[in-house]
């Protein structure tokens, strides 16, 4: 607990520095038309880093043994997350409806030990429902791919 | 204020079509309450694009009506479940799951959604009364009136939220750091883009609200190794009269806990506390406490009265003000501003039909949901039996769909999943993530109205506290920072005193 409370802190504290660079690019002082376009995000980071640097004291003194994950915790965590983030990469080629179909089936298959039969009517009926309700009713589009192409959408 | 505009309002809220909308609102709010890991926050987020092309008050409808959904359906999974679908109802798991438990189960939810309607019902009379005059007042403020009430909302997450001060505070400074990234619309300039295109267009608050609340959320339920084990309801019009006819007994806690919710509501931090509190003090003030946390009925009530009466009292500086009361008001604030409408006190004046229509919508919601939960509670528990391996990729796949759909846009499904991965990390670490999306949603509005209020003054603060309304208000803002810092001597001197009520909660109204 200790590692990760000193590590968010020190992440959030090296991207306080990045703001108050590209504030003091920007000018904090006042313009022309009030203050500069710096000012704000400037005094935001600065009492950013300062309230880091107390969290960063307050972890240190306290020290909580505790562990962030333990083990058995993080394998579910990654089991959803890894194949979330497959997901994601695979909206960009498929599109959404397509990439849905196989997370579903992926995930029922694989982590839930399901047959392939109701495997494979959810995974083509969820997607097809969304589609209707997005596309169709609420006129929403969503990233497509080859096969609404080839469909004609 | 005058009746005619609540009748007005009655006409919009009742036409066929807006109730159409409430029944739907409420169906899907109640199914994304009892979902774990969707809430009545990411639920409006999500559902948000599909009312863009719809007239506002229809849209505005829909959006509180899933609201109250999702209040209603987050004590089912308390009771029947032990599972609080959402913050606000950990206080109802107390005694409503040992009820469930006993085979009282149908008695607990009768007590449940009967005390939420009567503690929304009250918060919604005193919108009807007070907003008018709210807005009233707040038609004659200036900018630095604004930038206090600003002020006054985020240091009342500080003083009164009751986790780590320090921590609050960072997240409120994240949350106006990234809504700064950007268009700079007053000088035109880039900031904190660094020369990436992508990075331009800035962070959507409501993709935010997606990843941290949604995301993250399924990330932190499987982690904790999620088993449903659900009692079941019995629930028929048997027990629901039996359970109405011993309800009135408890007037006294109804009334507590109603005022407790609508205070801690309109003030941003809102519901969470507020029924933990009334929690409390219901125990407190009762002759059997030693009955509460076993199936005491009145810790039924408690909780829910004041959760649904901050629920509603969380949309009245929404309306009146501009500003929001809890992260869900925020996400129907930014609904708002998408409409087209100017959010604020000129909204009376300019579109009363939306304001009225809204005040009134919350009147028919409460009534139609508090029915429908009644005669549709196994459907709904039904819901929590879905398996994990279905659910997961499911609500992942709809939180995406949800936030491409604000912009159109890839990247913006990217952000989802690393907010979410900063909503796993922040809630472990005791980071509150309310008032990071509000700072978020706000941030353009408070960093105007400071720059405003500096013109106004040539450069100097001090215009805060010159001005007698945002005198006071910025006055009891920085009491507020300071509690953190005061509290422990304020302890000491009131020496061997009865400590105060605890409320270390979190605050993701």
């Amino acid at each position: 607990m200790r590692t990760a409370d000193l590590t968010t802190a020190l992440v959030l504290m090296a991207g306080g520095l990045l703001v108050i660079w590209d504030s003091l690019r920007l000018g904090i002082g006042w313009g022309t038309d009030g203050p500069q376009s710096g000012f704000f995000p400037f005094w935001l980071a600065v009492l950013l880093l300062a309230s880091c640097v107390a969290i960063a004291g307050q972890a240190w003194r306290r020290a909580d043994g505790r562990p962030f994950v333990t083990r058995e915790q993080l394998r579910p965590v990654l089991t959803t997350l890894l194949p979330s983030l497959g997901f994601v990469v695979l909206v960009q080629w498929t599109g959404l409806y397509v990439a849905t179909a196989i997370f579903l089936g992926f995930y029922m298959r694989w982590i839930g030990g399901y047959r392939w039969v109701p495997v494979i009517v959810l995974a083509v009926l969820f997607p097809v429902f969304t589609f209707l309700v997005f596309e169709k009713w609420f006129l929403v589009p969503m990233p497509k791919g080859p096969l609404e192409t080839w469909l004609g959408y | 204020m005058g009746w005619e505009n609540l009748l007005l309002g009655f006409s919009v809220a009742l036409q066929p079509a807006n109730l159409g909308l409430a029944v739907l609102g409420i169906t899907l709010g109640t199914v994304i309450g009892v979902l774990p890991g969707l809430g009545g926050a990411n639920g409006v987020a999500i559902l948000l694009p599909l009312t863009f092309s719809m007239n506002p008050t229809s849209a505005i409808i829909l959006l509180t009506s899933l609201y109250w959904g999702a209040l209603f359906g987050g004590a089912i999974t308390s009771i029947l479940f032990n599972i609080p679908g959402e913050p606000w109802s950990v206080a109802t798991t107390f005694d409503g799951y040992p009820m469930a438990r006993q085979g009282r189960g149908g008695e607990a939810l009768t007590a449940a959604f009967t005390s939420s309607f009567f503690g929304a019902l009250f918060s919604v009379v005193l919108i009807t009364l007070f907003a008018p005059l709210l807005a009233e007042i707040a038609l004659k403020f200036g900018p630095p009136e604004f930038f206090a009430i600003q002020l006054l909302t985020f240091s009342s997450f500080i003083g009164l939220g009751g986790g780590n001060p320090i921590k609050s505070l960072v997240s409120i400074l994240i949350g106006f750091i990234l809504a700064s990234a950007g268009l700079d619309i007053v000088t035109g300039q880039l900031r904190l883009t660094f020369g990436i295109t992508e990075l331009m267009k800035g962070f959507d608050f409501i993709v935010a609200v997606i990843g941290l609340f949604g995301i993250g959320e399924i990330l932190l339920s499987v982690e904790e190794g999620l088993s449903f084990r659900g009692v079941s309801a019995g629930i028929n019009p048997k027990v629901v009269f039996q359970t109405w006819r011993q309800l009135p007994r408890y007037y006294r806690t109804f009334v507590r806990s109603a005022f407790i919710g609508f205070w801690m509501g309109f003030k941003p931090g809102g519901a969470t506390p507020a029924s933990f509190m009334s929690y409390a003090f219901a125990r407190r003030f009762s002759r059997h406490p030693e009955r509460f946390g076993k199936g005491e009925i009145e810790g039924v009530v408690a909780p829910e009265t004041a959760a649904h009466a901050a629920g509603g009292a969380s949309l009245l500086p929404m309306i009146t003000l501009g500003i929001p009361g809890s992260p869900t008001a925020a996400v129907m604030l930014g609904g708002l501003i998408i409409w087209g409408l100017q959010p604020g006190p000129m909204l009376f004046k300019e579109r009363p039909e939306f304001v009225w229509g809204l005040i009134a919508s919350m009147y028919t919601g409460n009534v139609i949901g508090v029915a429908m939960v009644l005669a549709f509670v196994p459907l709904f528990a039904a819901i929590l039996r879905i398996p994990f391996p279905i659910l997961t990729p499911v609500i992942v796949s709809v939180c995406a769909i949800g936030s491409y759909a604000v912009h159109d846009s890839m990247i913006d499904i990217w952000y989802m999943l690393l907010f979410g991965v900063i909503g796993y990390v922040f809630k472990k670490l005791d980071y509150p993530l309310a008032p990071l999306v509000l700072a978020l949603v706000l941030g353009d509005l408070a960093e105007n109205a400071l720059r405003q209020s500096l013109i106004m003054s040539q450069g100097s603060l001090l215009i805060l506290f010159e001005r007698p309304i945002s005198g006071v208000i910025s006055a009891i803002a920085l009491l507020f920072f300071a509690l953190p810092v005061i509290n422990p001597y304020i302890r000491r001197a009131r020496g061997s005193q009865k400590p105060p009520v605890e409320v270390a909660a979190p605050h993701d109204g």
